[in-house]
């Protein structure tokens, strides 16, 4: 899975999280949560949804790390 | 606190009352006792408040720095002509210039009232509007966002005070930081008597939108007291509050306890992470911690044991409010930091803690503990005539307090009828059922009424509703809370579809935009339910107590009253 794949995939669980944001405004370094108005449900429920599709598992410790596109794509193409 | 039984028979408030300041003309005034009192006594150098940027590094406030500050916002209020008892509302995270607004309208003799910063423009509206707001204080991303499109729906609004703006955008948006360096650094705090109004905070009810319970100065010995006495705040202590001031918890606890009770006040300008709160616990030495079950139960997920890793030794005393604490995690506390997690009980209207578990008291886990010294708690029916008190132990009924402490609230503001409703002959009704057992612990069973407790925050079903139903595809709603393992309960909406709209994933997605956009994440539902039509009683009510039965597969009820 490339870059854009990973992307994408995010893009799509944002969507159905905060669909009033278009996902496109994101830059690789802003703040998803702050872009999107994300409380500590709605980043729980983005987390378990990434787990899902990505097949991977995140533990709560390293909820603090992923917290901008960039540190997000990397850290799902580590831990693969 | 001393030994319970004891302290409470010698409790009086006018004792407690000796601790406190005053003014030089006899009235009493919130920020006085909270700031000016210790830096006059000597204690200027101390720190008031720690504030820790999001990117970890920290500014500290000491009590005579924010002595300065809040004069200077007290002077710029002064300039704009905002008068005794007006209002100045908040809508910001948690940065240093809420705290000095905060402060600097109670010297002014204003009235202050602040907003969560994830509201959305329509919760901003209500508020604004109902409380009647004279000045903004926010930051430009918040007021371009949220504020601006408002601007006509608000004529009382005279000023928007823009904590980060280099320069006044026109002559209503104006530079807070600008205004702050003309504005001298002294100011008579205005001679505020008990009475006097001086904080509103907006919660929801059942039916109608919002209302502002209103708190006056004498509030301040409340917050005194449970600072003392049920978080166990000393001299030299360092405290942290992790609620939000948009909430009343962040402002009752998270500005006012710690600082009339002189110690150093944590304020962290980020959200909830799990590993940053335990090394802020540890790198800033706290020493009493007051947190919420919501973010017990993040703690609890993650898998190794915290003492293992950060140095808590500090940690002395660990409470937590906004819903009941179950007993696993009260036990979980218990194994995990050596105590347990007092868990306590109060609200909005009660502007302070009322019942609680206490350090040197037994802590019965999953119980909200005895009430405070000096406040008369009991479980009763609510009856036509009066209320009928309930001993038996164990018998569940209303959770009553005996009216008359110090920060009970006022009003609703401008809504006398439904303030008049919350009382019957001495007793204000709470709106939660609990029990007592037989030593006087008291248990909380739930609420008797609709309003739905979501990450320990109150949201009103009419609301919500009423926002859903300016979606062009929404012919009616109804919300309910649906229970949820971390945060308690989260919004979920049943939607009848007009006609011409499809019950599919775009139509949910379109109506859940168009809700956060207008409420605001920490309001608008969090899922979604399309319905053929609502439960109704012949009288036209929702019956939302079925819609929830019906979620999770429990029984009906008396649906005798049903269209």
């Amino acid at each position: 899975m490339n870059d854009q794949e990973v992307k994408a995939t995010i893009f799509k669980l944002l969507h159905k999280i905060a669909p009033d944001i278009d996902p496109e405004e994101l830059e690789m370094n802003d703040n998803i949560r702050e872009v999107f108005g994300i409380d500590s449900f709605d980043f729980l429920q983005f987390i378990i949804g990434l787990d899902e599709k990505f097949g991977v598992t995140t533990p709560e410790d390293d909820y603090g790390k992923i917290t901008t596109l960039n540190a997000l794509i990397s850290y799902i193409k580590s831990a693969k | 606190m001393p030994e319970y039984d004891s302290f409470c028979r010698q409790f009086s408030w006018e004792n407690e009352k000796d601790s406190l300041e005053g003014l030089p003309g006899g009235g009493i005034n919130i920020a006085h006792e909270a700031v000016d009192r210790h830096v006059n006594s000597g204690k200027g150098n101390t720190i008031a408040i720690r504030w820790i940027r999001k990117d970890r590094s920290f500014d500290d406030l000491t009590y005579a720095d924010l002595k300065v500050q809040t004069s200077r916002f007290a002077n710029v209020l002064e300039k704009l002509n905002v008068a005794k008892g007006e209002s100045v509302f908040s809508l910001a995270g948690r940065i240093p210039s809420l705290y000095i607004a905060a402060l600097g309208t109670l010297k002014a003799g204003a009235v202050f009232c602040p907003m969560f910063s994830v509201f959305g423009p329509e919760p901003a509206f209500q508020r604004l509007g109902k409380g009647k707001a004279k000045v903004l204080v926010t930051t430009t991303g918040l007021y371009e966002k949220k504020i601006k499109q408002l601007l006509d729906r608000l004529p009382l609004l005279q000023y928007i005070l823009l904590t980060d703006a280099k320069q006044d955008i026109d002559d209503k948006v104006l530079s807070l930081s600008t205004l702050m360096k003309q504005a001298s650094d002294d100011y008579v705090i205005k001679n505020t008597q008990q009475e006097d109004p001086a904080l509103l905070h907006f919660t929801s009810g059942t039916t109608g939108m919002p209302k502002g319970a209103l708190h006056v100065h004498q509030a301040v010995l409340t917050h005194y007291v449970t600072g003392k006495y049920v978080l166990d705040l000393r001299p030299g202590d360092v405290f942290w509050c992790t609620a939000d001031p948009g909430w009343v918890t962040g402002t009752s606890y998270g500005i006012i306890a710690p600082l009339v009770n002189g110690v150093t006040n944590i304020v962290d300008e980020e959200e909830f992470d799990a590993t940053r709160w335990y090394s802020i616990l540890e790198e800033h030495y706290v020493n009493v911690w007051y947190t919420a079950p919501t973010a017990i139960r993040r703690l609890m997920r993650l898998d190794f044991k915290p003492t293992d890793r950060y140095d808590l030794s500090n940690l002395r005393l660990i409470h937590s409010v906004g819903e009941p604490l179950q007993a696993d995690e009260v036990i979980w506390g218990e194994k995990t930091f050596g105590r347990p997690i007092c868990d306590n009980w109060w609200q909005t209207e009660t502007g302070g803690i009322m019942i609680s578990n206490y350090a040197t008291m037994e802590v019965r886990p999953g119980s909200m503990g005895k009430p405070l010294p000096g406040i008369e708690a009991a479980i009763g029916e609510v009856e036509a005539e009066a209320i009928r008190l309930l001993t038996k132990p164990g018998e569940p009924g209303h959770l009553l307090l005996k009216t008359g402490w110090p920060s009970m609230f006022r009003a609703y503001l401008d809504e006398e009828e439904r303030y008049k409703k919350c009382f019957k002959g001495a007793w204000y009704i709470t709106g939660d059922l609990a029990k007592k057992d037989a030593d006087g612990y008291f248990w909380f069973v739930g609420r008797a009424d609709d309003i739905i407790k979501t990450s320990g925050h109150m949201v009103g079903p009419f609301e919500v509703e009423s926002t859903l139903m300016e979606h062009p595809a929404v012919a009616e709603a109804a919300i309910i809370g649906k229970p949820d393992p971390i945060i308690g309960a989260l919004v979920k909406a049943f939607v009848v579809l007009d006609s011409g709209y499809e019950a599919n994933e775009k139509t949910r997605l379109d109506i859940k935009g168009f809700s956060r956009k207008k409420l605001g994440p920490a309001v608008a539902p969090k899922e979604i339910t399309f319905i053929d039509s609502l439960p109704k009683t012949k009288s036209g009510k929702i019956l939302r107590r079925l819609l929830k039965a019906r979620e999770l597969g429990l029984p009906e009820g008396d649906t005798s009253t049903l269209e």
